[in-house]
């Protein structure tokens, strides 16, 4: 039934309709990146000038990374929190998820089910009492703060904790009465094995780490600590009526992630719709 | 049943259990230290980022506090301030706005839905088709919300000179109108939500054998047939997944809020997690908003609650 029952030139007229919806999604991308090209009194100019007249791309763009706000420090903090994030939540979230599910030990369901139960709680009825302990402990303010905010994700010793269920006890048996112990078995045949399952959940914990707006406007305040979407949102309300700024600000923060998307898309595409993860 | 007196429900080979005496008891511990070892981090990340400030937040909504009064300005004021919250009309305003953006969820299910049966069965370049309809997933909330507050700008944005240009004299003001404004978050809210959606149920119709369409064709099912007698309930379990996120994460919207109309124009477009934010982090309310997140919190307990009850109902698997 899939495609046989389907005719080619059916199948070429839906693909045209199809691509014409796709425009729908895509023009505001492409609004953004022309407009970040042109100079400011163009830019509401009608109809919508979709190649600009004078180029002032080099301008605009040396504007937003060199001016007042310069973004290339906002980018290094976003590479820091993004990259350190993902390190330190693989690593914990591979370790769990092993422990909870090829480790026998009394207390295991118990814990697990204490740790699945914190999944129901929403991130944001727990941000009150984070900042007053923030507040508190010295980490208000500070990277290593916002860092260990996102680590601790439960959704990435779920999705690990599956895939690790899928490696036979056999290999695990085996290799301890070789005499190796858990962090051995762990990290010569478990961590290998589930390598491909980590590296989605990086991606995608990468992406959302370097999206987040929530936890940096709670906890950071000094702007030279921005992440890009807080400098991004502080640049529009500085900058106020220079859209071609804003734009080249806004197509600036989103690059990376669609270079990071376009090569990684199949093991997003995949990770999103095997574990069913909302960030 | 043979097979599960061999093997216990912790899936360990029956060879492995029943070894007596001291040296299975040393293992036994052994085994319990490196367990602790390998979840301790996870553990103490969950308690002391979640687990405690869930609770925290439980009792801090008792109290009326101010962040500026220091500990000992705490008053504790038993269920005062959720007496507050029902009277409160900006708070009641913001709940309405939450139950309205409800309507949200099955629209971009619906069109999702449409769209991936689409693209799974009747298109060519699928993959292109899947990277477009994500871009908005992936892409930079503020960025993107920046970017279409400039579109709808209600003065001389593109939205409406298009619109002054196929003929309405006077166009809405979007965000500027108290009427549009909630109605604009949302409709921006369905098209950031219809990739993540797209990309679940094309995965649920993969999963669909191929050979009960092909046994329906047979009987002269049509199209129509089939996608009622066959693809809508074998999709049931990814509608209802779907359902149950969608309703959740309605109730978690805040960044489109705060970058777009911060709650306004007065008060159209507050939500739930906006209030809360205001009130805690603007007011310094600590009090009182710790009571908005404990009435937060009870929305999401009860919505999964309700699934684990409503999934065995609806669902056909």
């Amino acid at each position: 039934m899939r495609s046989m029952a389907v005719q080619p030139w059916r199948k070429g007229i839906v693909t045209a309709v199809m691509l014409a919806i796709s425009v729908l999604f895509l023009l505001p991308f492409v609004w953004m990146l022309v407009t970040s090209f042109k100079s400011e009194n163009e830019v509401f100019a009608y109809p919508i000038q979709w190649i600009p007249k004078h180029w002032r791309a080099i301008e605009n763009y040396k504007e937003v990374w060199f001016g007042d706000y310069p973004f290339y420090r906002y980018y290094w903090n976003s590479i820091r929190v993004g990259v350190a994030t993902t390190l330190i939540s693989c690593t914990v979230s591979s370790l769990a998820a092993y422990g909870f599910s090829k480790i026998q030990f009394k207390a295991r369901n118990g814990l697990f089910a204490i740790v699945l139960a914190t999944y129901m709680v929403p991130g944001q009825a727990t941000l009150i009492p984070q900042f007053i302990l923030y507040r508190n402990i010295g980490l208000f303010d500070s990277l290593v703060g916002l860092i260990l905010i996102g680590s601790f994700s439960v959704l990435g010793t779920f999705m690990l904790r599956q895939f690790f269920m899928g490696v036979h006890q056999e290999f695990i048996e085996s290799a301890k009465i070789d005499g190796a112990g858990h962090f051995r078995i762990f990290w010569s045949i478990g961590f290998p094995l589930v390598k491909p399952a980590v590296a989605t959940y990086a991606i995608l914990r990468f992406i959302w780490t370097w999206n987040d707006y929530q936890n940096p406007l709670i906890f950071l305040r000094t702007d030279k600590l921005y992440t890009l979407p807080l400098a991004v949102q502080k640049f529009t309300s500085m900058s106020g009526e220079f859209y071609s700024l804003i734009m080249a600000a806004a197509v600036s923060a989103i690059v990376p992630l669609f270079i990071v998307f376009v090569i990684g898309q199949k093991s997003v595409i995949e990770g999103i719709a095997l574990g069913g993860v909302k960030g | 049943m043979a097979r599960d007196v061999a093997t216990p429900p912790g899936g360990l080979p029956a060879a492995a259990v029943p070894m007596a005496g001291k040296s299975a008891r040393s293992l036994g511990r052994r085994e319990t230290l490196a367990g602790f070892f390998f979840v301790s981090p996870m553990l103490i990340g969950v308690f002391v980022l979640v687990l405690l400030p869930i609770a925290a937040t439980l009792v801090l909504s008792f109290a009326d506090w101010n962040f500026v009064a220091g500990w000992n300005g705490i008053r504790w004021v038993g269920f005062d301030n959720f007496r507050k919250l029902f009277e409160d009309t900006a708070f009641l305003r913001s709940v309405r706005n939450n139950l309205l953006f409800l309507l949200t969820v099955p629209v971009y299910m619906l069109i999702s839905m449409v769209l991936a049966i689409v693209i799974d069965r009747y298109v060519y370049m699928k993959d292109y088709f899947k990277v477009a309809y994500f871009m908005p997933y992936i892409s930079n909330i503020v960025a993107v919300a920046v970017v279409w507050q400039v579109l709808f700008q209600p003065s001389y944005g593109p939205v409406n000179e298009m619109l002054k240009a196929i003929g309405f004299a006077n166009p809405p003001k979007w965000f500027a109108d108290p009427h549009y404004a909630l109605f604009t978050l949302m409709g921006i809210s369905v098209w950031l939500s219809i990739g993540f959606n797209l990309i679940i149920y094309i995965a649920g119709l993969q999963s669909i054998p191929k050979d009960l369409y092909e046994a329906a064709a047979i009987d002269g099912a049509n199209g129509w047939t089939q996608f009622r007698r066959i693809t809508m309930p074998m999709l049931s379990p990814t509608s209802f997944f779907l359902l149950v996120t969608g309703i959740i994460s309605t109730f978690k919207v805040f960044d489109l809020i705060a970058v777009t109309t911060q709650g306004g124009p007065i008060g159209s477009t507050s939500m739930m997690v906006w209030y809360l934010y205001d009130q805690a982090f603007v007011n310094l309310k600590v009090g009182y908003a710790s009571s908005v997140a404990a009435v937060l919190f009870l929305f999401v307990m009860m919505i999964t609650f309700g699934q684990w009850g409503a999934q065995k109902k609806w669902v056909n698997y």
